[in-house]
């Protein structure tokens, strides 16, 4: 669930407002967002891709992150890296390479129901891409 | 190409004042087609309906490009190069595991339309596909935040006016029962708005029960209880129970890498015969006599796990998150409910341009049954997607040849709207079934469990569908919203309409076949029940095999037309 909005790199762009499918956020009176409605928030990851400035957190949980827990921690999450890793992984904002261009998804569903060629098994061997990186790891906040 | 839908008071086209006047629709327009959802069905649709010439107005209940299942989690897709042998081995692959309740000439279809929809992708929205050594494009899977992104885009581009945060409620019906627009709430703006139109396709995507699976809550399975309401039918709801890993307490429920997986008790020792694909069920019986599934991707080997990372980013966010490394950590894992979503039930599509049985209403995507290309088996993993782009284009198409037909008359109709149950209720709102939330935790409680749902026998489906009459009977009489609450209301009744014609048609079908498992009848694929079945109505409930079913045409005529 989304967890962090960052009140120090928010520019009040709105943008998180617009695409959170589920409609969590509201507009604060001085233009920055709040989450409103926490337990609408079906853990999309969604907000923080568009975000422009990796001020939101979305914590994996499905239920919210309880007191202390560091995934409510904006500054350790900002120390891990973890603020705007998946957006870096996804590959969006200025000067980065869509993350869909390091897509070798089709290795693992070959041969499934439908999909054309052979099942690997075991999956190695000379098929595989290189270990290109698609952009820092994503930082655990632990 | 055209803008054209204008946007205006009632008053402007003389028509009679609806039935249910309510205080005033802002916006309140018109447009030849009318698309309701915004995931791949509904985006292909309004674009293809533009490019034939009408005027398109899309209302997404969230936002057109991050809303759906397909945005949030990225899809495999049926992309098989136009060769004989390729195309009959993909076709063949399904075919058994789906009960042989697939169809030929669709798959086709299917497989024809896709082709040309992803090149459209390649070439028309530059989608960055990953390439091979030789700069191949390789064009058989799409990130979901990547493709939907661009198909808002494409949709912008063509002119098409995008409604977002504008769930819509009901639809609308002209004196001879044609649909003819619809109605709806703006969430962001608090405030009712309307659609006049010569057609309308739903593309509202399936019905996940609010399981929160990843990107499903906004798939309340709306476009059933609409197009039911109009005089549809539904098909393959028996095939609703797609049941997907994640590892426990997230909504993370791609599940492709789970066949790289040992199971595990509690205690650490192996859990026999659990697994991704076939083994499944055997996760969620130990779930229910144990509470505990551990798992560990143990089976990957060094290069296995660098070409995963890179191959799905969002699976790993969770491991990644919560400090797990799953390929030699232990982590406990459940099983979400995603009903129709990766099942393969919906509204019945009754023509090659995925009509319906009611004049004017199109079905696409998770919206409409995905039997005619997988049977009972699932539709996750590559015909999903295939689908969703392609009986979008030909709902979008049909769509717009429809309301070419009306010509003038189409905006001078008088309009009647349909929505009963959440929204008009018969009796005055109060108690228990007057409370959303109380009617959504009362029907999870009867779809959710797996040994309701997922390990089907005929007492307990027969005590489910008991109760959910009894909820579906309450709900009528009381529930109701007001300003936002009215979509919540709207999406609770939905959820309950689609558990009854899910348990309905599971109670019909006495075999196993697909999806559909039964304990009381295990036996696979008797002959005699190798048809698809229909199923349909509100307060009452019936179910025909599709031969006898109480409309004009069946699939296989269509089909043949
Ligand atoms: C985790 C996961 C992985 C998957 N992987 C694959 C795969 O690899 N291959 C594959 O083929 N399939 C896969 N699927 C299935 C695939 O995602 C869906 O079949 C596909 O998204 C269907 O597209 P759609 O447009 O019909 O519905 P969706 O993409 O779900 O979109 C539905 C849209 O309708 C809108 N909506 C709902 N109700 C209303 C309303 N009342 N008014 C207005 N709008 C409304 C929603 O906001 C949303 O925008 C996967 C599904 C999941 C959950
Ligand atoms: S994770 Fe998804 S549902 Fe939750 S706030 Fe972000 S965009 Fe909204
Ligand atoms: S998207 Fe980011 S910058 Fe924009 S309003 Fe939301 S939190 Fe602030």
């Amino acid at each position: 669930m989304i967890e962090v909005v960052s009140r120090s790199r928010c520019v009040g762009c709105d943008l998180c407002i617009r695409v959170c499918p589920t409609d969590v956020f509201e507009r604060d009176t001085d233009g920055i967002p709040v989450i409103a409605r926490q337990e609408d928030c079906q853990t999309c990851f969604s907000c923080e891709i568009y975000c422009p400035v990796d001020a939101l957190y979305v914590a994996p949980l499905t239920g919210p992150a309880p007191d202390g827990s560091p995934h409510r921690e904006e500054e350790h999450l900002a120390a891990t890296g973890a603020l705007g890793a998946y957006r870096r992984t996804v590959g969006w904002g200025g000067g980065r390479t869509p993350g869909s261009r390091y897509d070798r998804n089709h290795l693992f569903t070959a041969g499934m129901t439908g999909q054309p060629g052979t099942r690997p098994n075991p999956l190695s061997g000379p098929g595989l891409p290189q270990a290109e990186s698609p952009g820092p790891d994503l930082a655990s906040p632990h | 190409m055209s803008s054209t839908a204008q946007s205006g008071p009632n008053t402007k086209h003389a028509t009679p004042a609806p039935q249910t006047a309510p205080l005033s629709y802002e916006p309140d327009l018109t447009a030849d087609v009318l698309v309701v959802g915004g995931g791949p069905a509904a985006t292909w649709a309004a674009v293809k309906a533009a490019e034939n010439g009408a005027s398109v107005v899309l209302a997404d209940k969230g936002y057109c490009g991050s809303s759906g299942a397909t945005a949030a989690a990225g899809t495999g897709v049926w992309y098989v190069p136009p060769h004989p042998e390729d195309r009959a081995a993909a076709k063949a692959s399904r075919e058994a595991l789906g009960g042989h309740l697939a169809n030929h000439h669709w798959m086709d279809r299917v497989l024809d339309q896709t082709w040309h929809n992803v090149h459209e992708l390649a070439e028309v929205s530059r989608y960055p596909f990953p390439v091979d050594a030789e700069g191949r494009q390789l064009r058989r899977g799409l990130q979901g935040p990547e493709y939907m992104r661009r198909m808002r885009l494409r949709v912008q581009r063509a002119g098409v006016r995008v409604l977002d945060h504008s769930p819509v409620l009901e639809l609308l019906v002209d004196e001879d029962g044609s649909v003819a627009g619809a109605a709806g709430y703006r969430r962001q703006e608090d405030r009712p708005f309307r659609v006049r139109s010569g057609a309308v396709v739903l593309a509202t995507g399936g019905c996940a029960f609010l399981s929160r699976a990843l990107g499903c809550n906004v798939n309340t399975g709306d476009g059933y209880l609409m197009a039911a309401e109009a005089g549809a039918a539904m098909s393959g709801m028996e095939f609703s129970n797609a049941y997907a890993i994640a590892p426990k307490f997230t909504s993370v429920t791609k599940t492709a890498y789970y066949r790289y997986a040992t199971f595990y008790h509690a205690d650490g020792s192996v859990l026999e015969g659990a697994g991704s694909a076939k083994g499944r069920s055997v996760i969620a019986r130990t779930l229910l006599s144990e509470g505990t599934v551990l798992c560990r991707l143990d089976q990957a080997d060094e290069a296995a796990r660098r070409a995963m990372r890179l191959g799905q980013a969002n699976f790993f966010l969770p491991f990644d998150r919560l400090g797990i490394d799953p390929f030699t950590q232990m982590f406990p894992v459940t099983l979400l409910a995603e009903g129709t979503v990766r099942g393969t039930g919906g509204i019945r599509i009754t023509g090659d341009d995925c009509r319906t049985e009611v004049p004017g209403l199109y079905a696409a995507g998770d919206a409409a049954t995905r039997e005619l290309i997988c049977g009972g088996f699932t539709g996750g993993g590559s015909h999903n997607a295939a689908w969703a782009m392609s009986s979008g284009t030909w709902a979008g198409r049909g769509a717009s040849s429809f309301a070419r037909t009306l010509g003038e008359y189409t905006h001078h109709r008088a309009l009647t709207p349909l929505g009963r149950a959440g929204l008009r209720p018969s009796g005055t709102t109060r108690g228990q079934a007057g409370d959303h939330r109380l009617v959504v935790e009362a029907v999870q409680r009867e779809v959710l469990p797996y040994d309701k749902n997922y390990l089907r026998e005929g007492a307990r489906l027969t005590t489910a569908l008991e109760s959910l009459n009894d909820i579906w009977r309450e709900l009528r009489h009381g529930l109701a919203g007001g300003g936002e609450t009215t979509v919540r209301a709207r999406q609770a009744a939905a959820m309950a309409a689609t558990g009854r014609w899910m348990y309905t048609a599971a109670l019909a079908r006495t075999e196993t076949r697909g999806m559909h498992k039964r304990a009381d009848f295990p036996a696979l694929d008797d002959p005699g029940q190798r048809r698809r079945l229909i199923t349909g109505g509100l307060d009452e409930l019936w179910t025909v095999p599709e031969s006898a079913a109480p409309v004009h045409t069946t699939v296989a005529e269509a089909a043949a037309a």
